[in-house]
This record gives C-alpha cells, structure tokens and sequence, in this order.
C-alpha cells in the first residue's frame, strides 16, 4: 500500500502547491503580468507563521489567517506603489523586475532571520500518523488537504457563482471591453492581487512543514509555480488545481521511486509540456 | 532589365553600401580595444578581476546576439555556459592539457546543445520562451548534479591542470596569461560577431526581431535564421565557460546555477542590448558594482543587485547607455562637418 500513501502525499503536496500558485495564475491572466516574485510572498507567509508561533506562542491555527492578512496587505501596498507601472512593460522587463524583488527578499531574509531552515512545533492532534483502511495517512496531510481542498471549492465557486467572479472572468478574457462595459479592471486587479498574495502567504504557512522554509525558498519553488500556471492556463481555476495535482504527484512519487533523478523528472516534464501545448494543458481552444 | 530589376538592384546596391558603411571600425572603439589591452599595464595587481570582467563580457556578448539582434528572451543561458565548462574541464582532465584544444571542444559541446534546443524556442511567444529556456537551464544543473560520477557532483571538477598556451606561456598565480588568452579570445570572438551582424544574414535576423509576419512574407526562413544564430549564441556562450573553466581551473554547479542565467541579463540590461558594447561595457560596470558591494557586505551583495535591477527597470532600461548615446550625439553636433 506504499504507493496509496505516495498517492496521498503527492496529493497533499500539490493542494499547497495550488494554493500557492492560484494567485499567480489570475494575476498572469488578468494582467498578463509574469510575477516571479510570488514566491516571496509565500516565504514571508511562512516567516510570519514562524515568528509568531515561536516568538510570541502564538498557537498554529491562528498563525494561518495571520498570515494571510499580513501577505495580502502587503501584496496591496507593493501593487499600489511598484507592481502598477510594470503592467504596460514588457515581458523581459516584468521578469528583470520581479527577479530583481526575489533577489532582494532573499538577501533580506537572509539578513533578518538567518539562512537556516525553519521547524515548527505543531500541536499533538496533527502529529503522527494513522491507518486508514491498511493505508497509512499523515494527519497533517489530511488537514492540509481538507483545509486546501475547501479553499479551492470556496475559490472556485468565488469563480463561477458571484458578481466578482463573473466580472474578474470577464476582464480575464478581455479587459478592453470589461473595461468598456464599466467594469472597474484596476480596482478589481488590486483586489486579486492582495488575496493572491494573502493565499500564497497563507501557502507559505501550511507548506513549512511539507516544502520546508529558508530564505531561498522563493528561487527554489518559482519554477514550480511557473509550471502550475503555465500547465494549468490562466483561465479557470480548475485548470491550476489539476496541474498542481498532477505536479505534486509527480514529483512526490518521482522523488521516492527513483530518487536520484531528483527534480530532473518535473523539469522535463514542463519543458515537453510547454513545447506541445504552449498554452497550457488545460487551456480552452480558441474560436 | 525591366523597372522592377532596375529598382531591386539599386535596392540591393543600397544595402550593401549601407552594410559596408556600418562595418568600417569608430576610432572609439579602437580606443576601447587599446584601454582594454592598456589595462593590463596599467592596473597589474586587478588581473584577476580584468580576467573575470572580459569572461563575463563574452557570456553577455553571447546572449546579446540572440536577445539584442534576434528577439529571443533566455532565463537559462547559463545552460551553455555550464556546458562549456565542464567540457573543457573534462577535456583537461581526461585527455589533454591544451586550453585551445578545450576552448574547441567547449565552444562545439554548447554549440551542438544549442541546436538541439533551438526547435523549443522557436516555438510560442516571450513568455513560453522564458520558462522553456528556464527550465532548459534547470534541467542541465539537475542532470549535472546527477551524473557525479562525471561532474563530480557537489565537489565539483577538481585538479584540473592546463597545459602553456601556444606551448610557451604558462598559466601563472596573476592572471597574466589568464587575462591575454580571455581578452584574446573575447577580441577574435567580438570581431567574427561584428562582422556576423552586420552582414545580410544579420540584418535578416533584425528584420525578424522587428517584425516577424513581415520578415517570413518577405521569404527569411524564420526558423532556420533563429537556429542558426541560437547555436551561434550558445557556442559563444560555451565559450565563455571553457574560458572560465581553464583560468579558474575549477568547474563546480555554480555555473550552471539560476543566478549566472539572471546576472548576464542585468549586465546586458546594464549596456544596453543590440549594439554589441553593451555586453562588455555591462559586464564591466556590472563586475566593479559586484566587487565594491561585495567590499562592505559580502554576504548580502545580491540584495544590492536585486535593488539595482529593480530601479533599472522602473527608471527606463535605456538609462546608461541612452545616456551615452545622447552625450555622443551632442559631441557630434558640436562638428558639423564630420558626419559619418
């Protein structure tokens, strides 16, 4: 039953993996802005988890929406004072950019909480493992995949079922006539990207225990937040969830089959993936 | 001749007069070339750093001619780098001990990778490009980290001895030799990539940059042209490696890591892309700024380097070199008579 728990792994894996990069994925749609720094919003979400729990013993739970909340104001104030003048660049000078913004949250993390990595204690109910069936679960597997799975039916039908979502699909699809049609496309990208960057601070925090947490944390996964997004489209939020998945259960069971290809398999992958869909797997053909 | 012919040939002996008029030398840049050779007179204790800013100037050289001349954007060109590198640290340990020998084999291993790659970045628009080149570049730093028993992994490739070049100037503990090979190389290189671009097939690849729909209606084999100056690129690139390889007699991960990819676009974003200075006026100001950051905070240097290339970007990428441009064109104002 080894490969059931890989399964499970991979599984819970790729949910972080969604939550992370689901932010990015309508930011690339909406503004078709390439932000490679995504993942430093995710590593400060991880940071103020940390800090929290092991500075002021604050308990884990709560460290989760604060994290959030501290990400996505962040997210805000650097989308009103630097991200805005990026949007009518072009592509080489958006990626300069937002390397340069890695670079420098490296550096500064680096700098203020040292180059180590970083362990949490979590609480009793979700260490250990059980047997579910003659399957061996991780309970903090299970919370991670309860937790996100609800995040990404919540985010989906945010999507699909009210206004915002109607008219956030709308300026995805094209903005010059949302915009025609009155449809406030600045205000709505502010918004979009403060939760984006909210949710995968919020990524940040439930993945220390799964990816791991050190200042390099924003080079080392800005490869696979590019692949969730570049294999999953831009489009709905099912096309990411199911690329994440698929990404997170190949690498997981890549890593414990054969461990010396390493992260050789994934990278791959996205380079075939790329070259035989350039818009993504899971994109709509357009008329 | 019917008018059509006529007016083609006339057409065609423009260009050629324009072609031939761009290739003539600017007595600046003999200048730089005498400052460059210079330098080594006048500063003999910075060998070293000289070797590594001329290094550094062919790698951005390399990216300049696809990036600059033919539009393709690359986050991963440390890929052929790399591939250089440990080429002619493999030559050099395993077979023989001559740098140009290694140098060869360099610039063919990265030149051949770079046609085998060429077909995934024809494909697709600036940001496909990206991550493909991206993950290219990734794949070869994982498959370099796989196969130790021939990179010797972490440890990296150690021991290697060069052998003298030409048979009489041997590497020594300055860089005397190091920096006469590099500057050498970097000059033979320069001079072909010179000529390159401002020959017909180079003035095909700017018209595809420009505006490829036209360019393929006007019969340029888009994606044969791109091929070719792609593994041109990447040769040069390989070049820059095996440089590296055999001054530094040392090839580790390093070279194939993310940031070399990043660092070569800041020291192009730096210059300039597209006049073929940029490379080397970039990698110059760029290698100084590295050295005077790494002076006070050498831990923290890339938070410096990150700032820089976030201000670069906000401020007008064209800010260094738009500015000597301008300076240039008022010193031209200043003699009306000798306009070129």
């Amino acid at each position: 039953m080894a490969l059931l728990t890989i399964l499970i792994d991979g599984v819970a894996y790729g949910m972080v993996l969604f939550v992370l990069a689901c932010g990015l994925s309508v930011t690339l749609g909406l503004m078709n802005f390439v932000n490679l720094a995504h993942g430093a919003f995710a590593m400060a979400g991880g940071y103020v988890a940390v800090v929290l729990m092991q500075r002021f013993g604050i308990p884990f739970l709560w460290t989760l929406p604060a994290a959030f909340l501290a990400t996505a104001s962040a997210g805000w104030l650097l989308e009103r004072s630097v991200y805005r003048p990026m949007y009518a660049k072009s592509h080489l000078d958006q990626v300069m950019f937002s390397i340069g913004l890695v670079f420098m949250s490296v550096a500064a993390m680096k700098y203020v909480m040292g180059s180590q990595q970083q362990i949490i204690q979590l609480p009793g109910w979700l260490l250990g493992r059980f047997e579910f069936v003659g399957v061996s679960v991780g309970r903090y597997r299970l919370f991670v995949i309860m937790v996100c799975g609800a995040l990404a039916l919540g985010l989906s039908w945010i999507f699909a079922r009210t206004l915002f979502g109607s008219r956030l699909r709308a300026a995805v699809d094209d903005a010059r006539v949302a915009r025609g049609l009155g449809i406030p496309v600045n205000a709505l990208f502010a918004a979009t990207f403060a939760a984006g960057s909210g949710l995968a601070g919020l990524g940040g925090a439930l993945g220390i225990e799964l990816l791991g947490l050190d200042p390099t944390f924003p080079l080392k996964f800005m490869i696979y937040f590019l692949i969730v997004v570049t294999v999953g489209g831009t489009s709905t939020i099912s096309g990411p969830f199911f690329a994440a998945m698929l990404l997170g259960v190949a690498d997981v069971a890549g890593k414990y089959l054969i461990p010396q290809a390493g992260s050789f398999i994934i990278y791959a992958l996205m380079v075939v993936l790329l070259v035989l869909r350039p818009d993504g797997l899971f994109a709509r053909t357009k008329a | 001749m019917s008018a059509p012919d006529l007016a083609a040939s006339g057409l065609a002996g423009h260009v050629r007069a324009s072609l031939m008029l761009s290739r003539r030398w600017h007595t600046a840049e003999a200048l730089f070339w005498v400052g460059a050779i210079a330098a080594a007179f006048l500063f003999p204790r910075q060998l070293l750093l000289m070797n590594e800013i001329a290094i550094l100037a062919l790698f951005a050289l390399s990216l300049d001619l696809i990036l600059g001349y033919a539009g393709i954007v690359s986050l991963g060109h440390a890929a052929f780098l790399g591939m250089g590198a440990y080429s002619a640290g493999l030559v050099a340990l395993h077979i023989a001990s001559d740098p140009l020998l290694g140098l060869f084999v360099g610039m063919a291993a990265s030149g051949l990778l770079g046609l085998v790659t060429s077909p995934l970045v024809l494909k697709g628009n600036d940001l496909t490009r990206l991550m493909v080149t991206l993950g290219v570049g990734l794949l070869m730093l994982e498959l370099a980290n796989a196969l130790s028993f021939i990179t010797g992994g972490a440890d990296g490739l150690q021991g290697i001895m060069m052998g003298k070049l030409f048979g009489h100037f041997e590497f020594d503990l300055f860089g005397r030799t190091a920096y006469a090979y590099s500057l050498g190389v970097l000059f033979v290189l320069f001079v072909l990539a010179r000529r390159i671009v401002h020959s017909p097939f180079g003035l095909s690849l700017r018209a595809i940059r420009d505006n490829p729909l036209r360019a393929t209606a006007s019969g340029v084999p888009r994606n044969w042209r791109l091929a070719a100056v792609y593994t041109l690129s990447a040769a040069y690139a390989g070049a820059a490696g095996a440089l590296l390889a055999q001054t530094t007699q040392f090839v580790s991960l390093d070279v194939l890591d993310f940031h070399r990819s990043a660092d070569v676009m800041l020291v192009l974003i730096i210059g300039g892309a597209g006049y073929l200075y940029g490379g080397l006026i970039g990698s110059i100001a760029f290698k100084f700024l590295q050295d005077f950051i790494s002076g006070f905070t050498p831990q923290y240097w890339q938070f410096w380097i990150g700032l820089f290339l976030v201000l670069f970007v906000l401020g007008g990428r064209e800010m260094i070199h738009g500015g000597i441009k301008a300076v240039l064109a008022r010193l031209r104002a200043l003699k009306p008579g000798k306009r070129p």
